[in-house]
């Protein structure tokens, strides 16, 4: 038996079709099959967060599951929510703030800092750091990641 | 690292995946979240032959309220306990505890029958489950069983599960009255394993009454400490010969070391977790 399955999915808006073996964690098959290297791989057992992304509308780790079980799935990447514009306040404000140094753990930082800003999370730091305790920044120290937040945030509930 | 190679099928029913565990005669793995497997894959810690994938068993997954019993699915995911109302208004203990579990990301794919499942002695479910007086229901080809939490954690992810079965669903008393609830733990950062953690409910606080303590992450299972329930029930929590006493019943709890911290740091960490949470009870 062929250790491999034809998976079929939506990656970005866009339909693609790859044969994949088992083995292979989703993250790696966004990266190597496809090409789209935003997606970063950090410890690959779960606790760095670089390799958060979006699989039909939830955030989750992109090492911690399969290429297969992503088979008729929806994935949107830190490619594919700068493009549709999701995460431009974010990107912004991360900037603004110089909310990254090295830029590693930024993609899942914005992923992770988008689920929560699209939640309605509060402008709270305590709830923000707690959210994000699954995403490792070994440069800023994270203050700056979470006055970002909270700009975005204030920026939405502005009149 | 990378996964081991392996095999790997995604039924469509519970039936199919109990037959393919079954056939697969323990070189067959379930997989449930992965949140995990997926890391003891890639540390090359399991090497199963065939992995039976759960994920598409949606017979598996939900939250239903079954009169006095609240039966939640082995598959139902952490962030679907915590934004149910089932949850909240009949388990609040759960409630209370599942933030404490992992980080966001994890708990969109980790599932309440994988953690029972693998017994991971820092989990804060079997802690939760055995304090709760919940009942693992395990199904095989050969049928289903349902078992008291309080037998199923046996030691280092080590369970009552016998080889084909799998966990089917979590089955927990609905909290009755005024049932009161606490829960901590000690991190060193928030949603990594707990050095120590203490889940607690009680009848009344007024005096203590049907006290119930479960401790985890101290040595290779959660443990319940029945002592210091005995020495508390029918006092305060400021009441010090009974809280004198059951503070050493605490630190009678078999205490083993890891990464994180010593066997004296837990057994100091446990006492200091009993005083929070009988206030906060």
């Amino acid at each position: 038996m062929a250790k491999t399955k034809d998976i079929k999915l939506m990656v970005n808006g866009e339909m693609v079709a790859r044969t994949v073996p088992f083995r292979l964690n989703l993250v790696d098959f966004l990266r190597k099959d496809l090409g789209l290297t935003g997606s970063h791989v950090g410890c690959e057992h779960g606790v760095c967060g670089a390799c958060t992304l979006e699989v039909d509308g939830k955030m989750v780790r992109g090492c911690l599951m399969l290429a297969v079980q992503a088979d008729g799935a929806t994935v949107a990447t830190i490619e594919g929510l700068s493009t549709s514009g999701r995460i431009a306040e974010l990107q912004a404000a991360f900037h603004e703030r110089n909310a990254l140094q090295c830029g590693y753990c930024t993609p899942g930082m914005l992923a992770s800092a988008l689920e929560y800003v699209e939640r309605d999370g509060a402008a709270d730091r305590h709830a923000i750091r707690e959210h994000l305790s699954g995403n490792y920044c070994r440069c800023t120290g994270y203050q700056a990641i979470v006055d970002a937040i909270i700009d975005v945030i204030e920026g939405r509930t502005a009149p | 690292m990378k996964a081991p190679d392996f095999d790997y099928v995604s039924p469509q029913t519970l039936k199919e995946a109990l037959t393919l565990l079954d056939e697969g005669d323990g070189d067959a793995m379930p997989l449930a979240g992965g949140q995990s497997l997926m890391p003891m894959l890639n540390f090359r810690l399991a090497t199963p032959d065939l992995l039976v994938d759960l994920n598409r068993l949606d017979e598996l997954s939900g939250i239903a309220d079954a009169g006095g019993m609240i039966v939640i699915g082995a598959m139902t995911r952490y962030a679907d306990l915590e934004q149910s109302d089932l949850i909240a208004n009949h388990a609040p203990l759960m409630a209370k505890a599942l933030p404490f579990i992992a980080h966001p990301a994890i708990r969109n794919r980790g599932t309440i029958g994988g953690s029972v499942a693998l017994a991971d002695p820092a989990a804060e479910m079997p802690a939760l489950l055995m304090t709760l007086d919940a009942t693992v229901v395990v199904a095989s080809l050969q049928g289903e069983r349902s078992i008291a939490a309080g037998d199923f954690f046996l030691g280092l992810y080590d369970t009552a599960l016998r080889p084909g079965e799998i966990v089917k669903a979590i089955s927990i008393p609905k909290a009755a009255g005024i049932r009161r609830f606490a829960f901590d733990e000690l991190t060193r950062r928030h949603g990594d394993y707990a050095m120590v953690g203490l889940a607690a409910t009680a009848d009344s606080i007024n005096p203590l009454n049907e006290l119930r303590l479960a401790f985890f992450g101290i040595a290779d299972r959660a443990f319940r400490a029945i002592e210091a329930e005995e020495a508390l029930n029918g006092h305060t929590a400021d009441d010090e010969p009974a809280t004198k006493l059951a503070t050493e019943a605490v630190m009678a709890l078999p205490f083993d070391g890891d990464v994180n911290a010593s066997a004296d740091t837990k057994r100091h960490l446990a006492g200091v977790l009993l005083k929070r949470v009988l206030q906060a009870l």
